[in-house]
């Protein structure tokens, strides 16, 4: 079954951590609530604010704490769907944009 | 954007929006394939416009607006309407119709579809027309589509959904959701239909066109829906548990080279543990609901035992009977006899399950069923009697339309008393 997650990134220098407004979040609860009747939602969630990178290099393992300023980070939150096609996912992605206002998400494919 | 793109794009759109605009249209003009016919007109001017145009900001309300001005483009064509006086009329209440449609339409659509459903798997069709037309009206399928999953010619899925459509037409069938006593009975109906499309899905092999596995995708989606839409069925949320879980295990019942594997050989890190916590969920709604005894959620329950046991010596077979007790006194079948002597034998050892299956060799209805020869050779194998065993499988074998199963009964024939199980 074809799955596609789909999430937001941000510079979140730019986007700051200001929380959703009151507005916003009752959009997106209505577009959950038609994902889910639509009976393609199978996972989504909310994203703290701030990201821990762990990285590692030969032995070593490095722990760095976010926010980092020179990467589009994820942000916001993640919807993991299973639809028909890429194309399907897209167009849930784009009905997500215009609720959301100016930005970017992206829309990759989950295998296994 | 190419036209390829721009095609598959609204192609995308149509798969969402389609359900709801043919449910929609249904209620203002009151036959389903007059709704379809305006639902495609608007497909078609979709397709001449938005490459062009781009994708409107609200695809749905652009089609459902399209197909509007078709329907009153065709009620004025229409020759058959004799007097004008009665065609205005009809116009006119037609209009009222489509503005009050309009101001309902975001909270009547989840009503309409559940109506198109039950119109979809009204008893009156036959099942085949049934499951046909619920696909292609609810799950967008093309008819080419649909005959390619259940491997018949397009001419005969096109005949299917023509005769059903005019069948409903014929009989007035109300678009409606019917109350009462009714109610379980249509719904039923209902869940056969899902259910089928996903077995149909299921049954799938290796070779097969992608097609045919998909059923099990778009069955999963209409049962969801359908919970959605009925929330207090519990045996919808039963249907959804059973068919989720058995979902998960789609990766790991077949190996590397198309072959099947059994439930119990299966590497259960295999199992998709998100369909798996999906339908403990939904089972749980159903049991919450005061649906445990339902069939569905039986089956349910049935599919939870496997999903919870960590290794398959884990399995809870006990559980498993009883559930099977249960479900065998709610709709006894030699079918879930058998699976019940399975259960016993794997709870109670092989003997007490022979005891059962042998009970079931004279059934009629079981004569070319190639799960009791096969069940029948596990049990004796079991008990050590190898010839016997390797005869039922042979048996079994010979009786199986499919070529997997076939490679599989084989196998283990020849593996009888060598010790190999």
């Amino acid at each position: 079954m074809p799955r596609f997650l789909m999430y937001e990134i941000d510079d979140k220098a730019v986007a700051g951590n200001t929380p959703p407004s009151p507005e916003l979040m009752a959009e997106m609860g209505k577009l959950i609530e038609e994902t889910t009747k639509a009976g393609i939602l199978v996972a989504t969630g909310g994203l703290g604010p701030n990201s821990t990178h762990v990285r590692t290099s030969g032995a070593k393992v490095s722990v760095t704490d976010g926010p980092f300023t020179e990467t589009k980070e994820l942000t916001g939150g993640f919807a993991l769907v299973e639809v028909k096609s890429r194309e399907e996912a897209i167009e849930w992605a784009k009905r997500f944009r215009k609720i959301v206002g100016d930005g970017e998400s992206v829309v990759q494919e989950v295998f296994g | 954007m190419t036209a390829t793109d721009s095609h598959r794009a609204i192609d995308a759109v149509w798969r969402i929006e389609a359900p709801r605009l043919i449910a929609g249209l249904t209620r203002i003009v009151r036959d389903v394939g007059l709704a379809e016919d305006l639902a495609q007109d608007a497909l078609v001017a979709a397709l001449e416009q938005w490459p062009e145009s781009g994708v409107p900001d609200n695809p749905g309300a652009w089609l459902m607006a399209t197909a509007k001005h078709r329907a009153i483009d065709r009620l004025r064509r229409d020759e058959r309407l004799e007097r004008k006086k009665e065609q205005l009329g009809r116009e006119l209440q037609l209009q009222q119709e489509m503005a009050m449609a309009d101001d309902n339409i975001s909270t009547d659509v989840g009503d309409d579809l559940l109506r198109l459903m039950f119109i979809s798997c009204h008893p009156i069709l036959a099942p085949e027309a049934r499951v046909a037309l619920t696909l292609r009206l609810l799950a967008s399928l093309t008819t080419e589509e649909i005959a390619r999953a259940f491997l018949v010619p397009v001419a005969t899925i096109a005949q299917r959904i023509v005769r059903a459509k005019r069948t409903l037409t014929e009989a007035r069938v109300p678009f409606e959701v019917p109350t009462g006593p009714e109610l379980t009975a249509r719904m039923s109906s209902v869940l056969q239909v899902i259910y089928l499309v996903f077995n149909e899905g299921y049954a799938a092999t290796a070779g097969d066109d992608l097609m045919r596995a998909g059923l099990c995708e778009d069955a999963l989606r209409l049962g969801r829906i359908l919970a959605g839409l009925a929330p207090k069925e519990p045996e919808v949320h039963g249907l959804v548990g059973l068919m989720e879980i058995q979902a998960s295990r789609s990766r790991a019942r077949v190996g590397p080279s198309g072959e099947i594997v059994l439930l119990l050989d299966q590497d259960r890190g295999r199992w998709d543990p998100l369909h798996i916590n999906r339908g403990l969920a939904s089972l749980e709604r159903a049991e919450k609901l005061g649906g445990a005894l339902g069939p569905y959620a039986l089956q349910a329950a049935i599919a939870a035992c496997h999903a919870r046991a960590r290794t398959a010596a884990d399995t809870d077979w006990a559980r498993i009977a009883a559930l099977y007790d249960a479900l065998a006194e709610l709709m006894p079948s030699p079918v879930v006899e058998l699976n019940r002597a399975v259960a016993v034998g794997m709870a109670f050892g092989p003997a007490a399950g022979l005891e059962l299956v042998d009970r079931l060799v004279s059934e009629p209805s079981l004569k070319a069923y190639h799960l009791l020869p096969s069940a029948r050779g596990d049990l004796l194998e079991k008990l050590g009697r190898s010839d016997e065993a390797r005869a039922e499988f042979e048996r079994a074998a010979s009786l199986t339309q499919n070529v997997r199963e076939r490679d599989l009964l084989l196998r283990r024939a020849a593996a009888c008393g060598r010790g190999v199980s």
